[in-house]
């Protein structure tokens, strides 16, 4: 007995719609297929026209992110089995532009991330002749969580505030911004606060948390936030009562 | 981008937040529920004499103008967050009725 | 190469489509009861203030059924806000006592233990 799935998804394409559109498919049931498997069966076999990014199919990558039943998700994440009972609606994710069918345009969120400086900053410039930066384990924990950001983009999806604010710097751009602000090696909490704790940085979030539910690697990019509102705040006041206490 | 004034805001709010969370509930509990049903009187002078105290004062001043200004805070992120916000209005009728309720706490302190 | 990016646009009831966004805006909404209730101490400080008549006038109000029943849903609400504002707090402010983490759970469990100790103190002090 063979077993069918529908998928319902959103198409666009520029050169022939003016609106996205759904388009609907009926796919073989697979109980160990996920979404991807899925799409990659309709590209293969029913409609090569349907364009979406993926790569690893294992969660690391962050190309697959799309909206599954209008929650973010990665599509190599999301398993047909928890779906079959009833049609799959998948779109792209949202907040984002639709560049194509899946395919979202990222350009806002390369710049955001950019605009954080997401690297070591040290006041000097050491000479590898100087040595390496010794870190303690203890040192490393830190900071540790907010390196596992793959940069889905599942986050600024599930942000409502995302949604109403495109100038709105993110939770994985400012969660980025924290992993370096707590780094021991890093010295660029100053470089980086223009941005971070600018209007569009930390100070559009209201902990709605969504970004961190849906962040498949628990950055908790929200966490992150919370902690920044809080030692940004201490650095404004410090600022201003304590006069020459800026680093 | 440049730095936000928002911590002048913001810590107050979060101040405001933990007061209303450890004393807010308790307080319902006694003018809504307790005193209502004769449990906790709050006769005149028992209250009057607690808001003589300089002590006392204080504690009625936190506990009201924090909550007071964490309320009026999240109201205007709200107003945003539902398609109200952004403009000077919601700034105005937010902080302004925090401010008038704090304006009122300092002269009823002062005058008791 | 013909590119033309589409943009959707955010609707008024996006907290709507979510029950995470619902609970979110409830939560929020928490506050305005909250505010409200001080708006209320501020009245009693008021009256208290023009003296014992006035505060007997007020202590009335307060009973009567409108009275309490604004209130025990103010009660419903500021207790909403306590509970969540405590399950929000290890995120905002993660402890470390020795090197090693504080599990949120102890850090919330402090709370709630701040809660009663504070509700029983105002308790003792009002005389019950």
């Amino acid at each position: 007995m063979s077993e069918d799935v529908t998928l319902e998804i959103l198409r666009y394409r520029p050169e022939l719609d003016s609106q996205p559109h759904f388009q609907t498919y009926t796919i073989p049931y697979h109980d160990d297929w996920v979404v991807l498997d899925g799409l990659n069966y309709i590209k293969d076999h029913v409609d090569g026209t349907l364009s979406y990014r993926w790569s690893c199919h294992m969660a690391i990558c962050g190309s697959c992110g799309m909206m599954i039943n209008g929650e973010a998700k990665l599509a190599c994440h999301a398993f047909l089995r928890d779906y079959r009972h009833g049609v799959i609606r998948i779109e792209p994710l949202d907040h984002f532009p639709i560049e194509r069918d899946l395919v979202i345009v990222m350009d806002s969120f390369m710049e955001k991330l950019s605009s954080v400086k997401p690297y070591v900053i040290t006041q000097e410039n050491k000479a590898p002749s100087d040595g390496e930066n010794l870190q303690t384990p203890l040192q490393l924990m830190a900071f540790k969580q907010y390196t596992l950001c793959i940069n889905c983009l599942l986050c600024y999806a599930a942000c409502p505030q995302c949604g109403l604010n495109e100038k709105f710097v993110g939770p994985a751009a400012l969660a980025l911004a924290h992993r370096y602000n707590l780094d021991s090696r890093d010295e660029g909490n100053e470089q980086r606060a223009d941005v971070v704790a600018s209007n569009e940085g930390i100070w559009e979030c209201t902990f709605v948390g969504a970004c961190s539910e849906v962040c498949p690697k628990h950055v908790d990019p929200a966490a992150a936030i919370q902690q920044t509102k809080i030692s940004a705040s201490l650095d404004w006041f410090k600022a201003r009562l304590l006069p020459g206490a800026r680093r | 981008m440049v730095r936000s004034n928002k911590p002048i805001l913001w810590l107050p709010f979060a101040a405001g937040g933990l007061v209303a969370a450890l004393i807010i509930p308790v307080l319902i509990l006694i003018t809504g529920i307790l005193m209502p049903v004769g449990i906790v009187p709050l006769p005149y002078e028992k209250v009057a004499a607690f808001a003589h105290n300089p002590l006392g004062k204080l504690i009625l001043f936190g506990v009201v103008a924090f909550p007071a200004w964490h309320a009026a805070h999240r109201l205007r992120m709200t107003a945003h967050d539902l398609g109200l916000g952004g403009g000077v209005a919601i700034k105005v009728i937010c902080y302004g009725s925090a401010w008038v309720l704090i304006a009122a706490t300092v002269a009823a302190l002062i005058m008791v | 190469m013909s590119r033309r990016p589409y943009v959707r646009k955010v609707n008024r009831s996006w907290w709507l489509g979510q029950r995470r966004y619902v609970a979110y805006m409830i939560r929020e909404l928490t506050s305005v009861f909250v505010g409200l209730y001080c708006g209320l101490l501020v009245l009693g400080l008021v009256r208290l203030a023009q003296g014992h008549a006035a505060w007997d006038g007020f202590l009335a109000a307060l009973s009567s059924p409108v009275g309490v029943l604004f209130q025990v849903v103010c009660l419903a609400f500021a207790a909403y806000h306590s509970v969540t504002w405590f399950a929000l707090t290890p995120k905002a402010m993660p402890l470390e006592v020795r090197g090693e983490p504080v599990p949120p759970g102890a850090i919330i469990g402090m709370h709630y233990g701040a809660w009663a100790v504070v509700s029983l103190i105002v308790l003792i002090a009002a005389g019950i």
